[in-house]
Parts: structure tokens; sequence; C-alpha cells
């Protein structure tokens, strides 16, 4: 492999690349501005949830509880119901997302020490923040039972008193930005690598340009390299200025080695545009290899990554295939890094993957980079 | 292409797309080791939610499978943990939970709580407080009836706007859309022409997918099939307009794509199909009244989960009937013009 032929092509490919002002300039600015827009509109933080309380005891004891519900940050008395009947239409007016419907009699049930429930009630169609919700409402229901329960029953039952405390790690808000964030940077840049380069090789076939490249004497190697050198370049000023808006704009924190993360951004860069260069050496039309790129990229890299979705919830079976997906790995290591300020010591199982990764995608354009017409 | 890949999308976002927290890894330093201990720990474990990911021998050695991220959750029972409840005061125990995912988070320190208020009951004759939840409309929170009609709505926004837009501008790169406009075609034809494919085989999704989606897996279509197909059609309108009009803007292939991109991108991500558009901020939120994928969402979704018909859904379909009208117009005279 001869560096002058591929410092040759890598020259071609930067000046079709700057003939073009408006992709480069897209290139450039849409990930900024992608995540400006959605690290302001992707907001998980299940704070002030409206909930529809209907209390037929009102006693004490009930009044207490519906107190503690919605004195922290998550719930917030929405409407007070005059009977359970209503708590149906009050969802489907979206007035509320919770409705709470307590037994009669609550209090009385508690002094004798008789089996009590509470009911909720919550609208399916929202089933991602629905279950969440529950969560929360289901360890503030029993956080109050652990308090006030030896209480409310008069000493009728006996307790064991357990008391837990709970510390969060890492994020101790449970801020919702600095879990998206990091998510979002990895999302970005795998969709705009894989869209940039899917156009590279597919575009010389199309135009017929790729016959002058056939006579050359290039290998497939110097033109894979050569060309993805250019898009390095974009790509890494894409992550400076992602990265400079993530820490100025949303206050993430990056408590570990940015060296290292740097180092591992640029082995995450490889995977994803070796996987555009895949796409773009084994198509016929750009069309194809826009789909092929989106459609890959898209669903695949928000849905299944962990971006959202935890991979530890998915079945064995997708939980293995998914750890084909450069974004997997990068995921995990983003996040540890800035939050929990792990180093390589923790991380090189990631490292590993995220660079075997790499190097088989760009191999496999290599090789599939034929010299025929 | 264009058939295979809603396909595939809908079996693995089917599969994949879940909130529900299961087989939290758990890393457990009993310092008691007693009864009582072991039996809190054991009801941690027995709960199905919880699995032991190992033990350690002291609180510090929590640290490194949170660290490492081999755990979410840490559990510490201290040394005089059974002394205490044998004298009957306050014995606590102490969580330490991995905020990194804060939905996994507060979902474990829901499970968290709940377990050890019925361990800290069950020394009594009766059974604890008791939270009975009750789910409409999903009542299983399968997330899956949640995200398959989804797939419906990112098919048609996203795939048939830059195929559209492509297919244009294709034309146009390799001269081949000169050699049309000498023909005898009108450019209502031609455009005519470009769009209908792009339309047919988008309709012929939405129907490949509900079918799939009702006899793989069991998703029923709650609503009117036919309110469904014609609002995809009405849908079809307003993104192949924009394909459209994507292609008047481009000059190149690799234009319209990332001019494509430019556009489709917020549409997915601000359309509510996966994150709420309540929680956003009411800039963003007028913003999503301009965005034709959100209406079609809430539009599926209505008829899919809830049976909604026309009463119901009448404004979002009165919006995307403007929107598409709209967008199709202008794009068709920006086309006209291009060509004359």
């Amino acid at each position: 492999m001869s560096a002058g032929r591929l410092l040759a092509l890598a020259d071609k490919e930067m000046r079709h690349l700057l003939r073009d002002p408006r992709s480069l300039g897209v290139a450039l600015l849409l990930p900024v501005v992608l995540l400006v827009l959605y690290g302001y509109a992707i907001n998980f933080d299940l704070k002030q949830i409206p909930l529809a309380v209907y209390d037929p005891d009102r006693s004490r004891e009930s009044r207490d509880l519906v107190e503690s519900l919605t004195r922290g940050e998550h719930f917030r008395l929405a409407a007070v119901l005059a009977g359970p009947g209503e708590a149906e239409a009050a969802l489907q007016r979206r007035q509320v997302k919770v409705a709470l419907i307590l037994p009669e009699k609550f209090a009385a049930d508690l002094a004798a020490g008789r089996a009590t429930s509470v009911q909720t009630l919550v609208s399916g169609a929202d089933s991602l923040t629905a279950s969440i919700s529950l969560s929360y409402l289901e360890a503030m229901l029993q956080d109050w039972w652990v308090r006030r329960g030896p209480a409310a029953s008069g000493g009728s039952l006996e307790f064991r008193r357990v008391s837990p405390q709970v510390r969060i790690w890492y994020n101790e808000d449970l801020a919702s930005v600095n879990f998206i964030i990091p998510g979002l940077v990895v999302v970005i840049l795998m969709m705009l690598a894989a869209l940039l380069t899917s156009q590279t090789v597919v575009r010389e076939r199309e135009q017929g340009t790729i016959e002058g490249l056939v006579v050359s004497p290039v290998t497939g190697s110097e033109v894979v390299l050569g060309k993805l050198l250019p898009y390095v370049g974009v790509a890494l000023a894409d992550v400076a200025l992602v990265a400079a808006a993530g820490a100025l704009l949303f206050h993430v924190p990056m408590r570990g080695d940015a060296l290292l993360l740097l180092a591992l951004t640029l082995v995450y860069l490889c995977a994803a545009l070796g996987a555009g260069m895949l796409i773009s050496v084994h198509t016929g039309s750009q069309q194809v290899a826009f789909m092929l790129a989106f459609v890959g990229t898209l669903l695949p890299t928000i849905l299944l990554t962990g971006f959202v979705f935890p991979v530890s919830s998915m079945p064995k079976a997708l939980q293995m295939m998914v750890q084909l997906h450069p974004a997997t790995h990068f995921m995990v290591i983003v996040r540890a890094v800035a939050l929990k300020g792990v180093g390589l010591g923790v991380l090189w199982p990631r490292a590993l993957a995220l660079a075997a990764l790499a190097a088989a995608l760009l191999g496999a354009s290599i090789k599939g980079f034929k010299k025929t017409l | 292409m264009l058939i295979g890949a809603p396909i595939l999308q809908l079996f693995i976002f089917g599969y994949a797309v879940t909130l529900d927290i299961k087989h939290i890894q758990m890393v457990v330093a009993d310092r008691d080791r007693s009864c009582e201990s072991r039996e809190l720990v054991g009801s941690f474990l027995r709960s199905g939610y919880f699995d032991l990911r190992g033990r350690v021998d002291s609180p510090a050695d929590l640290d490194r499978p949170l660290e490492a991220g081999e755990a979410l959750v840490g559990l510490y029972v201290p040394q005089d943990f059974s002394k205490r409840l044998a004298r009957g005061e306050p014995a606590p125990v102490q969580l330490v939970i991995d905020g990194t995912d804060m939905n996994s988070a507060g979902v474990a320190g829901g499970y968290a709580a709940a377990l050890i208020a019925h361990y800290a009951a069950a020394g009594g004759p009766a059974p604890p407080l008791t939270h009975q939840p009750r789910i409409w409309y999903n009542p299983g929170l399968r997330s899956m009836n949640y995200m398959v009609p989804a797939v419906i709505c990112m098919i048609l926004g996203t795939v048939m706007t830059a195929v559209t837009a492509m297919a244009v501008v294709r034309e146009r790169e390799t001269g081949t859309l000169e050699q049309l406009v000498v023909t005898p075609i009108r450019p209502a034809e031609l455009m005519l022409a470009k769009t209908l494919p792009f339309a047919g085989i988008g309709m012929l999704d939405v129907a490949l997918v509900i079918v799939l989606a009702r006899y793989w897996f069991g998703v029923g279509l709650a609503g009117s099939l036919l309110l469904l197909l014609a609002s995809s059609a009405i849908f079809l309108l307003t993104t192949l307009g924009l394909g459209l009009f994507i292609s008047t803007l481009s000059r190149t292939q690799q234009q319209a794509m990332l001019t494509a991109f430019f556009v489709l991108m917020p549409s997915v991500i601000l359309s509510g199909f996966l994150f709420p558009i309540e929680n956003m901020p009411q800039v963003i939120q007028w913003l999503t009244y301009l965005i034709p994928l959100r209406y079609f969402v809430e539009i599926v979704r209505g008829i899919f989960l809830q049976g909604s018909g026309v009463a119901i859904l009448w404004p979002q379909l009165t919006a995307l009937i403007a929107l598409g009208g709209t967008i199709f117009a202008l794009s068709a005279a920006r086309f006209q013009k291009r060509l004359g």
C-alpha cells in the first residue's frame, strides 16, 4: 500500500467535499443543531406528574398518605374526584396521568390490622411513562407504609422496623439530561457518519468515474482508507462542536479522562464510517445506499443500543445480536467515562469490542471493493 | 428493500423495545449473616426482579461492580441488623443504585422499596398495604402495542420522503430530466408519475405491517381499518410532497440526502412517537404542530390501541389534510417552475 496514493485519493475526496459547501455545512452544523434541539426536547424527568385522587375516607391517615405522595417533586395533585367513576374521564381528557382511588374504610382497616389496598389507574396508551409512574407510586406508598404503618395500626400489627436508606450514585438528581445527552451524541454521530460515507463509492459507480479508479494502480485499501480520511476530519470537527455544546449548554459532567474518551471516539468513528463505507461498496445506486444507511442506523441505533431502553431487558438472542453494533459499546463507554469517571481498567472489554468491530467493518469494505466494472 | 425494511424493523422493535425492567443485577454485602438478613436478601432474589450478581465482604467493595456496570443495585446489611430488630430499634439497610439510567434506577428503587416494606410487615399477622394498579388500553403495558403502530409511521414518514427526493434528483443529475422535459409530458403528469409508484409501495407496506402486527405480534386493530388506510393515504400526501419539495432544492443526490436527513431527524424525534411531547419546552411543543408525523402518530396509535374513530380524531385528520395539501401545492408550484 502506498502512502502517496492514499493521500492523493484523500485529497481528491476532500476537494469533492469542498466543492459542495452546502453539504459540508450541513454535515458540520447538523449534529450540533440536532443535539441542541433534542437536548431541550427530550425529557424523561417524570416530575410533577398530574394525579387525581378519590378519597372517600377523608381520615387523618388518608389525608396524610395523599399529602406525602404529592409533597415531593414526582406527583402533583391535579384533581380531586367526587367519585371513582370520574377517573376514566379525567384520564381520557389527559387532565391527569394517574388516578388514585383510596378505599372507604382506610383508617379503620389500618387500625384493626386488616388488609387494605389502594387502586391506581393509568392509561397504558403511554406505556413508557406509565410503568415508571407506577414504580414511583409503589415506592412512595411503601415508604409511607413503613414510616406510618406502625403508628396507624395502633400497635395491632408487629413490625420489623427496617428503614431503607437509598443512595443514588453518578447521577444524584436522576437528571435525564445526563443520560440522554451522551446517548444522543452516540446516535447522531453514528447516523451522520454512516450516511456520509455511504454515498462515496456508490456515487462514483453511478456517475461512471469509477472506471478511472479501476484502471489506475490504486488498491482497494487505498481507495477505502483514502476516501475515509476527509470524513474522519469532518466527524472529529463535529465531535468537538457537540462536546462543547453538551458541556456548556447542558452541563453534562465530565468526570473521567477526556483524552481517553477522544481516543475511543476516534475508534468509534472508524467503525461508523466503516459501516457506511461497507454499504457504499456493495450497493448499486445512491438511493439504495441511503435507504440502507438510514434505515439501518436510525431506528436500530435509537431503539436497540441502550440509548433509552436497557439492553439487559431485551430477549437474550437480541442482546447478543446488538453487541455487533458499535453504538452499543460506545454508549456504555461515553456514559461510564462522563458520569462514573472510570478508565480503561474497567472499560477495556468494551474498547476491545469497539476496535474489533471497526477493524472488521473497514476490512470488509476493503475486501468488498472489487476492481471491476 | 422497500418491502423488506418495514418487516425487519417490525420484528426487531416489536421484541426489543421495552421499559419493563427485569433481571436487575444486584450485589450484596451482608455483614450480619443472620436468619433475618438472609430472609431479607432472599425476598429480593425470590421476587423475580433481582438477580444476584455476587456477594462482597464490605460495603466499600460495592463500588467496583457498579462502576463497571456489572450491577445496578448494591445492598448493604450492617452487622447489627438482627440485633437491632430484636431490640425493636430501627434497623437501617443501605441501597446504592446506579443513577446513570434514571428510568432503570427509578424502577429498581420502586421494587426495592416495595420488597423492604413487605419484609417489614411480614412479621405481623395481616398482609400489609397493597397497591393494585389498573391499566387501560394496553393492560400488559406491552411496549409492543405501543411500538408496532409507530413503525408504520416511521416507514411512511421517513423512507418515503427520502426516496422520492432522491429519485427525482437522480434524473436531474444524470440529465434524463431534460430529456423528459422536451417530451410532450406535462409537469403535473411527470410529478404524479414520479410519486404514484412510491404511494403504491407505501400503502402496500402499511397493509403488510397491519397483517404482521395482527397475526404475528397479536397487536389487533381496535378501530376501523378503512380509517387507517385513508389516514395513511392522506399522510402519504405530506411525505411525498415533502420529498418533491426537497428535490427542487437539491442539485445532487447527496444534497437531497442530507437535506432530507436534516428535515426528517427532527420530525422523528419530535413527533411524540418515542418521547412525550408534553414533557418538551413550550416553544418546541408549538414547533411540533407543524410536523405532519406528529398527527399521524396520534392517529395510528389512537386507531390501533383505543379504537378511536373520526369523532375523536378529526382535529388530527384536518391538520394532516391542511398540512399535506399546502406542502403538495407548494412543491408542485416549485416543481413546475424548475421544469418549465
